[in-house]
């Protein structure tokens, strides 16, 4: 028992004797430790002198009055900082995953033609005045959530749901980004929009079944049209040829018989001049070739006296047809 | 000795305490009031830095100097138009004057909650005296139209007063009655707005019908632009077609016209030549029209068998 009891008295001996250094040493800690501050490379120090700003250091080692006496606020100004609506980033990577589970209140937003539309997005900002930010808003980034969201429903409620879906995006984003930026400037907030990035527009999950039978039915249009199309490529160009077929083969006929005549006349013509010389003679000569070539192709012939046509003449004309 | 040195101790105690209870710190972001026996006295205090109060007897009430914010409840109002929905707000506002602030309201939270009195009651107010479509609004801008058929659906019916000034309005009006606050709202806008739950689905329903009707307008469209051009294709056609055949009978006529003319001219010459033609033709009919099935009965009178007769 008198053993510990000694060993405290021997303690307290020792810090007696040692008190002075002691002290000096825990004050000489507590003013390194309160004194040299160190702002990182993307990082901007606050100097605030007995509460009141003093000034701004840039990173690197920097000392301050110790004790409490000065203070130090490091602001990310160099970060880029980002506030998304509509979603949160779970864990970014290669595959980043997303939450959109809650947040429909955030980004279900009425349009200017009184419907409904899911917006997303992400708004990337940085920090350029860091007093402004310190000082002049409290909950600085809060307000922004507020403004960010005050603002993009402020510029779809002047767009059609159309728009915000399809043509519009960019400008919708565009104008988002100008009217975000004023009302920074407004508040002095030293905020600096650098981009609002619109993610995934959609409509309404009980609507979209509908939007995608619209996307349909604009592709079956196409579809409708493109077939009507090259049914007319198909038969027009044909026709046409088959035109032009008809008429040169109207421009044969005429030359054949043009060419013809001419020919038939030409042959007449010689012949007359040649029968006019012995008209009946040549006439006979003619008669009597032409017998010669048609007699004997005829099948049945019977020629009869011309004094026997008072005795009929029997002719068996089935037999001869028969033979 | 000893009780001088503890007496010197107390003493030393006693007037750090009284310099530290004399002494108060204004941050950057603070303001602050000195108050005797729980009266203000004195000027605000909005400086920041070092700051002195006679002990003990003062007190020193902080507030804060900059912007600070306000949430409003989510409230469901109809409108002037009976639409009802939820609009959340909110707006940023900042005491101006500690003093007034402290005498009216005390401290922050029940600033806040008068401001909820007021804000909520005059958003209340201007959501049912305007129609919704002014209150979604802001400006009368023609929206872009994808299609052209599109138009009359995406038209914005235009507004008279718009999102901008009510919201102007609330603020202008709530600024009218927080004057005596002491303090100042600086801004004031709707968060959020959306339909209740309950027309919500009734906006769907109406939403689903308009994009049936895109979708069979399309559709339609798309069934008599096809028509329009199977009509296209079926004119065309007929007319390739048929002035291909005018042309064509036009040619063959012409040409008709001239081989008769060829052969008027060379078989009407005089009586001789028509009476060779007619001739000729004869002739020729009637090579063509004898055949070895036909019979002919010929008299020994005929020109070709006179001779025949004679020789008997």
């Amino acid at each position: 028992m008198a053993e510990p009891n000694y060993r405290l008295q021997y303690y307290m001996f020792l810090l007696s004797k040692h008190f002075r250094k002691i002290l000096l040493g825990l004050i000489l800690l507590i003013l390194i430790f309160t004194s040299v501050k160190t702002v990182g490379p993307e990082e901007e120090g606050v100097v605030m002198y007995v509460g009141h700003y003093d000034r701004t250091v840039q990173p690197g080692l920097n000392f301050i009055l110790p004790f409490g006496i000065e203070e130090m606020k490091k602001i990310p100004v160099q970060r880029q900082l980002k506030q998304e609506f509509g979603f949160r980033t779970v864990e970014a990577g290669r595959n980043t995953q997303y939450s959109k589970a809650d947040f429909n209140d955030e980004s279900l937003m009425l349009t200017g033609d009184l419907n409904l539309a899911n917006v997303e997005w992400v708004v990337q900002y940085r920090i350029v005045n860091s007093y402004n930010y310190l000082f002049k808003v409290r909950d600085a980034e809060k307000a922004l959530r507020d403004m960010s969201e005050a603002a993009m429903r402020k510029v779809v409620g002047d767009r059609t749901v159309n728009e915000v879906l399809t043509v519009g995006r960019q400008e919708v984003a565009t104008s988002m980004e100008v009217l975000l930026q004023r009302l920074c400037d407004e508040y002095e907030n030293g905020i600096r929009i650098d981009q609002v990035v619109l993610q995934d527009v959609n409509p309404p999950e009980p609507v979209k079944p509908s939007f995608n039978a619209v996307n349909q039915a604009q592709q079956e249009r196409e579809t409708l049209i493109n077939q009507a199309e090259s049914e007319y490529n198909r038969i027009i160009p044909r026709a046409r040829g088959e035109a032009d077929e008809t008429i040169q083969l109207a421009e044969a006929y005429a030359l054949t018989r043009v060419n013809v005549a001419t020919g038939e006349a030409a042959r007449f013509n010689s012949l007359f001049e040649a029968y006019v010389k012995a008209p009946e003679v040549t006439k006979k000569r003619l008669y009597l070739e032409t017998m010669e070539r048609i007699l004997p192709k005829i099948g049945g012939k019977v020629i009869v006296d011309e004094k026997g046509n008072n005795v009929l003449p029997l002719l068996n004309l089935n037999q001869t047809e028969k033979k | 000795m000893k009780t001088r040195n503890i007496l010197s101790l107390i003493v030393a105690v006693l007037l750090l305490t009284l310099a530290f209870t004399s002494i108060f710190v204004l941050d950057e972001t603070q303001q602050a009031i000195v108050t005797q026996f729980g009266k203000p006295v004195g000027e605000p205090r909005t400086q920041p830095g070092l700051h002195f109060k006679i002990p003990i007897i003062q007190k020193v009430q902080f507030f804060d100097k900059r912007y600070l914010e306000w949430d409003g409840d989510s409230n469901q109002v109809p409108t002037k138009d009976k639409k009802f929905i939820f609009v959340d707000t909110y707006a940023r506002w900042q005491i101006t004057n500690p003093l007034q602030f402290f005498i009216r309201l005390r401290d922050e939270r029940s600033g806040q909650s008068r401001l909820d009195d007021i804000l909520d009651g005059e958003t209340r107010n201007a959501i049912a005296s305007h129609d919704l479509l002014d209150i979604v609004r802001s400006t009368n801008r023609d929206p872009e139209v994808a299609e052209d058929f599109m138009e009359d659906l995406d038209n914005l019916d235009d507004i008279t007063v718009g999102r901008d000034k009510i919201e102007a309005l609330i603020l202008k009006r709530a600024n009218q009655r927080t004057s005596d606050l002491g303090v100042q709202i600086l801004d004031f806008r709707f968060k959020r707005m959306n339909y209740v739950d309950e027309v919500r689905n009734r906006v769907y329903d109406r939403m689903i019908s308009e994009r049936n009707r895109i979708a069979d307008q399309f559709r339609s469209e798309g069934q008599g632009e096809a028509r329009k051009i199977q009509g296209n294709k079926e004119r065309d056609l007929a007319k390739i077609q048929s002035e291909a055949t005018r042309e064509a009978e036009m040619i063959r006529g012409k040409a008709d016209a001239q081989a008769t003319s060829i052969y008027a001219s060379a078989y009407n010459r005089n009586a001789q030549a028509r009476e060779l033609y007619s001739f000729l033709r004869s002739m020729e009919t009637l090579e063509k029209s004898f055949d070895e099935k036909t019979n002919v009965v010929l008299s020994t009178d005929s020109e070709l068998y006179k001779y025949l007769k004679k020789a008997n």
